[in-house]
């Protein structure tokens, strides 16, 4: 069997997705990345390998992407997230559409047209404002792990706004909203909306709206309310957090010129 | 010798720098002697020293004997020698946010911690002025910066308060700054010490004028393909242009760096070699970023071939027969100094004349008036002219505002698109 994979080197989590021919996901692994990428890269392909029963000589090509594709050693070739976002995507959901990625330190918006082509993309600024290090840092202020945040966030009853530009001052921002007396679980919800926000002020857009990314796979509170801000459906491809993964995976497949310095 | 080096390593395509121009030793001496002569002047009085905006009236000054220091390009120095950051936190505690200009708070900073980059060329310090002289048609920040300097030396600072964001120029603009230029000269002469003479302007008007058509002329050859000259070639190349203003030595060096350029047209060499895409950059150069991101852009064979910024010194309007209202006409003909339709007008031009696939936009966090991003200039030009535009997110000096990962993901995948555009496009061609 020939299959192909693809590597997403993160700045969080290292992902891998093994497919087969037609694009079917045989398996995937997640790792944090920390400081060693490369040893992130390495056990994340064997756990895909292992989770999909296949054999490293099986694996006809391997593409890295995410900001540490270059430290991917073993890959065949690499594209941009931005592209392997957008492959990804595109496979699920036919063209024209605008992709949202949202990752631990930045956001994405990527235009696709009709045939799937990228037309534009735009990236956070410098800041994390609108990445899922904010929603951390928001976790950290109501004393609850980040896993914790979307279940109290559903719970919420009241909207409060918080409306500073700036992760910190988000912060200290919250803190004054609970010397108010508001409920945490409203905190919450506020802290999915000011990301919404900041993450809708990117682009405008239009069309079919897909949102990837690890911020989408673990918070549907995130999802639903840019929903409710677009009034449009948002569609949720699967294994969103692998997205970028798969998109390299199929880049390895299609053998996609690679631009990147030989 | 050279040419053949040159010819090899373009077939090769194996360097991922771009090709260094031979002229660039004759390029370091005319400006070694511009920084000397200004140190002569500074330390041994052998002139009065002006300081000058970068498009302030700097011919009135070399006709009345000042040699000029232009405080922009010593900024530019501190950024790009990576010391900006040193000194940006000195001026900031001196109340000098740091949302403004960060070439006036690294400037100041550096001042401040006695330091400059112009020791090299033997001058003990910053040089001092008799006088500073500014121009708002590029910014507020230039005369904020002079007069802290004014205040510090207690000496004058006089200037041009321009119009700013202008449509058309229109005579009744022209006049105005005239008038204003014209009335600059008592207070020059008393710090010069010496009368305007009609000749010595009309020379130095006239040194500017042929300065800015060679270098005109220079900026040109990048229309050719492969393009022999860059942005990135232009930003070193400038120095001339910029600080030499009135001076002949500025024309002397772009003919020589003009000849050489037009070798390379008529054997094909390409400054970025195996050059296959073609960029233009509008916005203030990352000068502590600028051999990283010419060594990006040429690994992916992609040459950024013109900008607005180093098409800003060409000053075609300068005219020996009319002075003040000529140099009042080239300050506000100037792009920095237009409104949006205009700046839209010129970049259409600019896209045409260069056959560029792309715009690559610096959205320079402290120069926002020299920021074409923020209000919808992208956008625009995508929409009239189906261009792709990618904006980088940066600033001048202060690399706070800059990260080298996201930078090199957007050009990255700003090239992917335009590769797979490309690519897609001869696909469907076809038959």
């Amino acid at each position: 069997m020939s299959c192909f994979a693809g590597i997403d080197s993160g700045s969080w989590n290292t992902k891998t997705v093994v497919i087969d021919a037609d694009g079917r996901v045989l398996g995937s692994a997640v790792v944090r990345s920390g400081a060693d990428l490369a040893a992130a890269a390495d056990r994340t392909f064997a756990d895909a390998l292992a989770k999909a029963g296949v054999a490293s000589h099986e694996v006809s090509a391997i593409w890295a992407t995410g900001f540490g594709r270059n430290s991917v050693a073993f890959a065949h070739g690499s594209r941009t997230e931005l592209d392997c976002h957008g492959r990804g995507a595109a496979f699920y959901v036919k063209g024209p559409l605008v992709v949202i990625d949202i990752g631990g330190q930045d956001a994405k918006v990527i235009r696709l047209d009709a045939g799937g082509q990228r037309v534009s993309h735009r990236m956070n600024r410098k800041c994390a404002a609108g990445t899922g290090s904010f929603l951390d840092e928001i976790a950290l202020r109501l004393g609850i792990g980040i896993g914790e945040l979307d279940r109290l966030a559903a719970q919420s009853g009241e909207d409060v706004e918080l409306s500073s530009f700036c992760t910190v001052f988000a912060g200290t921002e919250l803190l004054t909203h609970i010397r108010a007396g508001k409920r945490p679980a409203d905190l919450a919800k506020a802290a999915y909306r000011s990301l919404v926000k900041r993450v809708l002020a990117m682009d405008v857009f239009q069309g079919r709206v897909v949102a990837t990314g690890g911020v989408v796979a673990f918070h549907p509170t995130m999802v639903k309310l840019l929903e409710a801000e677009l009034r449009n459906p948002v569609i949720v491809p699967p294994h969103p957090q692998e997205m970028g993964a798969f998109g390299a995976a199929l880049a390895a497949r299609d053998g996609a010129a690679s631009v990147g310095p030989a | 010798m050279n040419d053949e080096r040159l010819r090899r390593a373009d077939r090769e395509g194996a360097s991922a720098t771009r090709l260094e121009l031979v002229s660039t030793a004759a390029l370091r001496q005319t400006m070694a002697a511009y920084y000397r002569s200004l140190g002569d002047a500074a330390e041994r009085k052998t002139a009065p020293v002006a300081w000058c905006s970068s498009v302030g009236p700097a011919e009135l000054l070399r006709a009345l004997g000042f040699a000029v220091h232009f405080p922009e390009n010593h900024a530019a120095m501190l950024g790009a020698a990576r010391t900006a950051n040193r000194y940006l936190p000195l001026a900031h505690a001196q109340g000098y946010s740091q949302d403004v200009c960060s070439y006036l708070t690294s400037d100041i900073g550096a001042h401040l911690a006695g330091e400059t980059p112009l020791t090299a060329f033997g001058l003990k310090s910053t040089p001092r002025a008799d006088v500073l002289v500014f121009n708002t048609n590029q910014c507020r920040d230039v005369r904020d910066w002079f007069e802290w300097y004014g205040r510090t030396w207690g000496v004058p600072v006089v200037g041009i308060s321009s119009p700013r964001s202008i449509g058309d120029v229109l005579e009744n603009d022209v006049d105005a700054v005239a008038r204003q230029i014209e009335s600059l000269v008592p207070a020059l002469e008393q710090a010069a010490g010496t009368r305007l003479d009609d000749a010595r302007l009309a020379a130095a008007l006239g040194a500017s004028r042929e300065c800015s058509r060679l270098w005109q002329a220079c900026l040109n050859t990048a229309a050719r393909r492969p393009a022999p000259f860059t942005f990135f070639d232009g930003t070193v190349h400038m120095g001339p242009a910029v600080v030499l203003r009135g001076a002949d030595e500025a024309a002397a060096y772009y003919r020589i760096l003009l000849s050489e350029l037009e070798q390379r047209v008529r054997e094909g060499v390409a400054a970025v070699p195996g050059e296959s895409l073609r960029l233009y950059w509008d916005g203030m150069p990352i000068w502590g970023r600028l051999r990283a991101l010419s060594t990006t852009f040429a690994e992916f064979r992609t040459a950024v071939v013109a900008s607005t910024y180093c098409n800003s010194w060409v000053l075609a309007d300068l005219d020996p027969a009319d002075p003040f209202r000529s140099i009042a006409r080239a300050s506000l003909e100037l792009f920095i100094a237009r409104s949006e339709e205009p700046k839209q007008r010129y970049l259409e031009r600019m896209i045409d004349c260069y056959e560029v696939d792309g715009v690559v936009f610096h959205d320079c966090r402290t120069c926002p008036n020299n920021s074409n991003t923020r209000y919808g200039m992208p956008q625009r030009l995508t929409e009239r002219l189906g261009i792709p535009t990618l904006v980088l997110d940066g600033d001048v000096n202060d690399l706070r505002c800059f990260s080298d990962e996201q930078a090199r993901t957007n050009i990255e995948g700003f090239v992917e698109q335009l590769a797979d555009a490309r690519a897609a496009s001869h696909q469907a061609a076809r038959p």
